[in-house]
């Protein structure tokens, strides 16, 4: 067993790295996922407002980043921003940056669209009781477009994750490209250290994902068998 | 008339360019109960949703309490604290308890203390037999608790008059009376001013001082209760009376 592949994982601080990289992940994901739904609510709040101008300049902006692969939007704000607008920005903060503009498009139409299925009889008796159009929307359509939307936004947030893995596309060390340079480093002593690495790589991901995609599963039965019969 | 509390005047109503409510003009005084009755489509509906805002109008004006309404979001807010109304769709906001959809309008909109108000929603919960329901959801009670709790989700905050659109339309037939009982409470005990859009011809005849008979968007008869079911002057009441099997 003196050459099983396992032991890249072991030889000198390559284990240490890869959860440095994975913690990288996960700090650009946490970040971009904390500033996108926030920004992604205030935005599917104004898109449910008859304000014809702000529709349409927000609606523009969900479909540029939806329809734009996220690894063109890496490296147009990678290779783009610097040249054209001077601004030189560190690959982990142009990723999140990217990913948070990107989660915030992507949030604004699930908060809309769970605002708009909320009944319009729950809109009619808050105005009936005086509240007005902030309070509404904080003590009467929100809770409920959050309870509609939740299992969505879960989905999203794995997906975003999930998509971290572009990231050494743009030089950032996260652990994937950690990971990739670990197999190149060690690919004569180690030459299955590959399906190791990655192995680890997966499993990583996955203890963070299935957890929240299992959630979000439950949390969708959840409110099937709650509204049942209403 | 000097306690009037809501007079309409030259009232037109579009939906697109549907003509659906034709010169509509009546006043209410404090105290009095006026109901609202016709054919299905003939515009009740709409007409009461019309006083506090809901749906907005071409022409025409309302007047509150001696004071022109300019029809804005803003004004009707206001005036919506003192104008309730209850919907035929019992419509408890399903993300709070039974306490706290009624606490929502005195304590965020009007601001006032919640240990006080607490108190008051106690008692009026008490009286409609509610009261160990009130840290319940919305969906765990019936159509008949829900409309309760909707009816005095609007009294906590004081109205001086409230609309009542169809309350009991959508409940199963055990549960109207006690809707329709604590409606014929507010007109007896508290004096309330009510306009009240309803198919239930026995409890319409009982509590209405006042009869507004719609058809098509045009009132066609304004008379007394009395009067209304015993001697409707037009075609068309009479038909509706005997189409409704009164």
């Amino acid at each position: 067993m003196a050459h099983s592949g396992i032991n890249v994982l072991f030889e000198g601080t390559n284990l240490t790295r890869l959860l440095l990289g994975m913690w990288t992940t996960f700090k650009i994901a946490a970040v971009a996922i904390i500033i996108g739904l926030i920004i992604g609510i205030i935005l599917g709040i104004l898109r449910t407002f008859h304000n014809p101008i702000l529709r349409f300049v927000l609606r523009i902006y969900l479909e540029f980043f939806r329809i734009v692969p996220t690894v063109v939007l890496l490296f147009l704000f990678y290779y783009i921003l610097p040249r054209q607008m001077n601004l030189h920005m560190p690959g982990t903060q142009v990723a999140m940056l990217v990913f948070s503009l990107w989660v915030a498009a992507e949030m604004s139409d699930i908060v809309r669209g769970a605002l708009i299925s909320v009944p319009i009889h729950q809109k009619e008796s808050g105005l009936a009781i005086g509240l007005n159009k902030f309070q509404l929307y904080r003590y009467v359509l929100v809770p409920q477009a959050v309870q509609l939307e939740l299992p969505a936004t879960i989905n999203l947030i794995t997906r975003v994750i999930k998509t971290t893995s572009l990231l050494m596309l743009i030089s950032v060390m996260d652990v994937v490209n950690i990971g990739q340079q670990i197999v190149e480093a060690n690919n004569q002593k180690y030459p299955t250290g590959v399906f190791w690495i990655y192995g680890l790589i997966f499993l990583l991901y996955f203890l963070i994902d299935y957890p929240l995609s299992w959630w979000a599963g439950r949390l969708e039965k959840k409110r099937l068998e709650q509204t049942n019969g209403e | 008339m000097a306690n009037e509390v809501l007079k309409v005047e030259h009232l037109d109503k579009y939906y697109q360019k549907k003509h659906v409510l034709h010169d509509i003009n009546f006043t209410i005084s404090k105290g009095e109960v006026i109901t609202l009755l016709g054919p299905s489509g003939s515009g009740k509906s709409t007409l009461i949703r019309c006083l506090n805002g809901l749906e907005d109008f071409r022409n025409g004006e309302i007047t509150f309490e001696g004071k022109k309404v300019i029809p804005n979001e803003k004004n009707w807010q206001q005036l919506r604290q003192k104008i309730g109304m209850v919907f035929q769709s019992y419509d408890l906001f399903p993300n709070l308890t039974v306490l706290e959809n009624i606490l929502l309008g005195p304590t965020k909109v009007q601001k006032r203390n919640v240990d006080e108000v607490k108190q008051e929603v106690d008692k009026l919960l008490q009286k409609v037999d509610l009261l160990d329901y009130k840290d319940a959801y919305p969906r765990q009670l019936s159509g008949g608790q829900k409309q309760r709790i909707a009816i005095i989700r609007a009294l906590a905050l004081h109205p001086e008059f409230m609309l009542f659109d169809e309350v009991t339309a959508s409940l199963d037939p055990e549960m109207v009376r006690g809707v329709l009982n604590i409606i014929q409470d507010l007109a007896d005990e508290d004096n309330m001013t009510m306009i009240i859009v309803t198919h239930e011809m026995n409890f319409a005849q009982q509590i209405a001082d006042r009869v507004l008979f719609l058809k098509d968007g045009n009132i066609l008869e304004d008379t007394s209760g009395k009067e209304f079911f015993k001697n409707p002057k037009t075609d068309q009441a009479q038909e509706f009376l005997q189409s409704m099997n009164f």
